[in-house]
C-alpha cells in the first residue's frame, strides 16, 4: 500500500486527520495554544466545502458541534486549558444525549490562565470526571505528531461507534512541533459512520429505542423521523422522564457501551517488558523514558497508555507484574499516578513529577531516579 | 382537530405548565401557523433551552432538540448550517434567551443565521420558583428579590436593533392574530427573526406582583403594549408606563448567512 511521508505541524496532522476521518463541521474559538487548529480548519474546510464556523465562546462551540453532529455531521472542536472548563457541561449533554463528537484539548499550564503557551498534562482528572454526573469517557493521548494523526481518526470512529465524545487529550508541545509523520493511502484507513434507523412499512421509530450492542440507533436530526432529545433523563421515545428505573437503566447502559469495551479500547505500547525499573508514562512525557531506553537504559521499561480512559487494569497490572519498581512521570502533582495506585493496590509506586511548563530532560530524569533511592 | 393540532404528540401531554400559563397560548399560535403555511412534520425542527418555555418543542412531533440553558441559539445556528432546507424554530424564555443565553443571542443577531427565536417573556424565572429575571420591571417582586426589584430591565428589542437582527416583532399572547402574523413572516424569511412576546406567569409573577389571575394579567398586557405609533408620539415620561409593540426592523435586502456562506464557498471554488 501507497504510504507518503511528510513534516508536519502537530496541528496540521490533526486537521488532516479529521479530514481523512470525514469531518463535516468544526466550531471553535481562538484560544493559545490550540487556536492553529481553528486556523488550519477555516480554510480546509472551505475548500472542502464543508463547514468551519468561529463562535463566541467554547460553550457555543461545543454546543455548536452537538447540534451540527444531531444533524449528522461529523463534528469536532479543539480548545485549551480554560475553554476546556467551559466546555464541560457540554460534554456531559453529550454524554447523556448520546452524540457523536470529537474534542481536542490541547493542555497549558493552569490552573485558570495560567501558562497559556506552555506545556502541562494537569487536565488527566478533569478529562475523566470534569463534567458533573457520572459519565463515560473515552480519552486518548498522543504523544507524537504522526500519533495525533491516527488518533484524531480513531477518536471520529470510536465516536460514531459508541455515540460518546471523545476527547483527545493532547499537548501544547505536541500540537507545536514538527515531525514526520507517514500518511496512509485512502485504502487502508478504516473509517466508522454511525448507524442509522431503516425501516419497513408500518416500523415503529424510538429515537433511543433500538440498539447494536447497547449503542442507539438513532435517526439525524433534520431527517423528521420526530427524534427527540433531551438533557434530560429520558426514555426510549427522547422524552424527559424522573422515573427511578428509567434514570437508572439510561445511566447504567451509557457505561456498560464503553466500559464493557475497556479492554479493546484501553491501547498500551509497552517497551522492555522485562526491566528492572518500569515506567508508567503517556503522552509527551513518555518521550523522555523512551529517550533514556534508545540511549542504552536496557534497565528502564515503559507502559505507554494510548488510551487514558477508559483503562483495562488487567493489562496495566500483567505489564508491571515483575517490576522492581514501578515509577509514574507525568506533566502535573500525580494525577494519573492516583489511578495506578488504585489498580496497584499491592505496589510501592514512584511519582517523577514536573509542572511549570516544562519537559523533564532525559538527564534530570536519571537524577531523578537515583534521589528516589536516597 | 384543532388547526395546528397534528403538530403536537399527544403521548407528552398534558404540559407541565401552572393553569393560567401563557405558553400554550404561544405554542398553539406557533402550530396553527406552521400548518397554515402548509408545513410539514419534516419541514420543522424545533430547538430550546431550558425553562418553562423551553419545553415547547419536546411536546410536538417535530425532530426538536432540548438543550441547555441558554444555549438552544448556537445548537440551532449549527443546525441550521448542517440542514439548510429546514426551518429552524427556537423556543426559548426571557431568562434562557437574555441571561444565561444574551451572548449567543446577540452574535446569531449580528450573523444574521437564518433562524427564528421565539421569546416567550413572562419576565421571571418560573421553571424554578419565581426568580427575577433581566426582564423583570422596576420594583417587581421575585422570590430573589422580595423587597422590589432595583435592576435595570434589558429590552430584547432594542437590543436585537444593535446587534444587526434583520426581523424584529413584539406582541403579547392577548393578540393572538398579531402573534401569528410574525410567526408567519418570521418561519417564512431568510436571516435571523426575533419575535418577543409577553406572556402571563399567574402562578409565580402574578402571585409575587398582586395579579394571581390569568385573565387579569392578560388584561394588563393590553394597558401595557402600545402600538409602536401611539407609544412614539408619547412623552418620555409617558412612555415609561409603556411598551411599543409591532414590527421594529424587516429588512429583506440584507443577505443572510447562508446566503454569505454560500458566496463564499463560490469565491474560493473559482479561486
Amino acid at each position: 500500500m501507497s504510504k507518503h511521508k511528510e513534516i508536519l505541524q502537530g496541528a496540521e496532522a490533526c486537521v488532516k486527520g479529521a479530514i481523512k476521518a470525514g469531518i463535516g463541521f468544526f466550531a471553535g474559538y481562538p484560544i493559545t495554544p490550540s487556536t492553529e487548529i481553528a486556523e488550519l480548519f477555516s480554510t480546509e474546510l472551505a475548500r472542502e466545502e464543508e463547514i468551519f464556523i468561529q463562535m463566541e465562546d467554547e460553550i457555543a462551540s461545543i454546543t455548536a458541534i452537538i447540534g451540527a453532529s444531531l444533524a449528522g455531521k461529523k463534528s469536532m472542536t479543539a480548545t485549551s486549558g480554560p475553554g476546556f472548563s467551559l466546555m464541560q457541561e457540554g460534554l456531559g449533554y453529550a454524554t447523556i444525549a448520546e452524540v457523536p463528537i470529537v474534542v481536542v484539548n490541547v493542555q497549558r499550564g493552569g490552573p485558570s490562565t495560567g501558562l497559556p503557551t506552555k506545556v502541562s498534562q494537569g487536565d488527566v482528572m478533569q478529562s475523566r470526571w470534569g463534567s458533573h454526573g457520572d459519565h463515560p469517557v473515552i480519552v486518548l493521548s498522543p504523544s507524537s505528531v504522526q500519533e495525533l494523526y491516527e488518533m484524531t481518526i480513531q477518536a471520529f470512529n470510536l465516536a460514531e461507534k459508541y455515540r460518546n465524545p471523545v476527547v483527545i487529550l493532547t499537548t501544547e508541545t505536541v500540537v507545536h512541533m514538527r515531525e514526520k509523520v507517514e500518511i496512509d493511502s485512502q485504502q487502508e484507513v478504516e473509517i466508522v459512520n454511525r448507524l442509522l434507523p431503516t425501516f419497513k412499512p408500518g416500523d415503529s421509530y424510538l429515537p433511543y429505542g433500538k440498539f447494536s450492542d447497547d449503542v442507539p440507533i438513532m435517526g439525524n436530526v433534520g431527517d423528521g423521523l420526530g427524534t427527540s432529545v433531551t438533557g434530560l433523563i429520558h426514555m426510549e421515545n427522547g422524552f424527559q422522564s424522573a422515573d427511578y428505573e428509567v434514570a437508572d437503566r439510561l445511566v447504567r447502559r451509557i457505561h456498560r457501551k464503553i466500559e464493557k469495551h475497556a479492554s479493546d479500547l484501553f491501547d498500551v505500547e509497552i517497551l522492555n517488558p522485562d526491566a528492572e525499573t518500569m515506567f508508567i508514562s503517556y503522552g509527551v512525557a513518555s518521550r523522555t523514558v523512551k529517550s533514556l531506553i534508545y540511549s542504552d537504559h536496557p534497565e528502564i521499561g515503559l507502559v505507554r497508555p494510548k488510551t487514558l480512559f477508559p483503562i483495562d487494569p488487567k493489562k496495566i497490572q500483567d505489564a508491571t507484574k515483575n517490576a522492581k519498581q514501578i515509577i509514574v512521570t507525568e506533566l502535573n502533582l500525580g494525577q494519573y499516578f492516583y489511578e495506578m495506585q488504585r489498580i496497584l493496590p499491592n505496589k510501592k509506586i514512584h511519582l517523577i513529577e514536573k509542572i511549570g511548563g516544562e519537559l523533564i530532560p532525559p538527564k534530570e530524569m536519571l537524577r531523578r531516579i537515583e534521589e528516589l533511592h536516597d | 382537530m384543532i388547526k395546528g393540532e397534528k403538530f403536537l404528540n399527544p403521548d407528552r401531554l398534558p404540559t407541565i405548565w401552572c393553569p393560567g400559563c401563557g405558553n400554550g397560548i404561544v405554542l398553539h399560535a406557533a402550530m396553527e401557523t406552521l400548518e397554515e403555511m402548509g408545513c410539514t412534520k419534516k419541514d420543522v425542527v424545533c430547538i430550546s433551552g431550558i425553562g418553562c418555555s423551553s419545553r415547547s418543542g419536546t411536546y410536538t412531533q417535530f425532530d426538536q432538540v432540548h438543550t441547555l440553558h441558554g444555549r438552544a441559539i448556537p445548537f440551532a445556528t449549527a443546525i441550521k448550517l448542517a440542514r439548510p432546507d429546514k426551518k429552524i424554530v427556537v423556543f426559548t424564555g426571557d431568562g434562557d434567551a437574555s441571561a444565561i443565553g444574551g451572548n449567543h443571542l446577540i452574535h446569531a443577531a449580528r450573523r444574521n443565521i437564518d433562524i427564528t427565536v421565539v421569546v416567550f417573556n413572562n419576565s421571571i424565572y418560573g421553571m424554578t420558583g419565581g426568580q427575577v429575571s433581566p426582564l423583570t420591571g422596576p420594583n417587581k417582586k421575585g422570590t430573589t428579590a422580595r423587597f422590589g426589584n432595583f435592576e435595570n430591565q434589558f429590552d430584547f428589542v432594542k437590543l436585537c436593533i444593535g446587534t444587526g437582527a434583520t426581523y424584529i416583532a413584539r406582541t403579547g399572547s392577548y393578540f393572538y392574530r398579531n402573534m401569528k402574523k410574525y410567526m408567519t413572516k418570521g418561519f417564512s424569511r431568510k436571516g435571523f427573526s426575533l419575535i418577543e412576546i409577553i406572556t402571563q406567569c399567574p402562578v409565580y409573577y402574578g402571585r409575587l406582583n398582586g395579579t394571581p389571575d390569568a385573565y387579569k394579567m392578560m388584561m394588563q398586557q393590553k394597558e401595557l403594549l402600545l402600538a409602536q405609533s401611539k407609544y412614539d408620539a408619547l412623552s418620555e415620561e409617558e412612555k415609561a408606563s409603556f411598551l411599543p409593540m409591532g414590527e421594529f426592523i424587516e429588512d429583506n435586502q440584507q443577505l443572510s448567512y447562508i446566503e454569505k456562506r454560500e458566496q463564499l464557498l463560490k469565491k474560493v471554488r473559482e479561486s
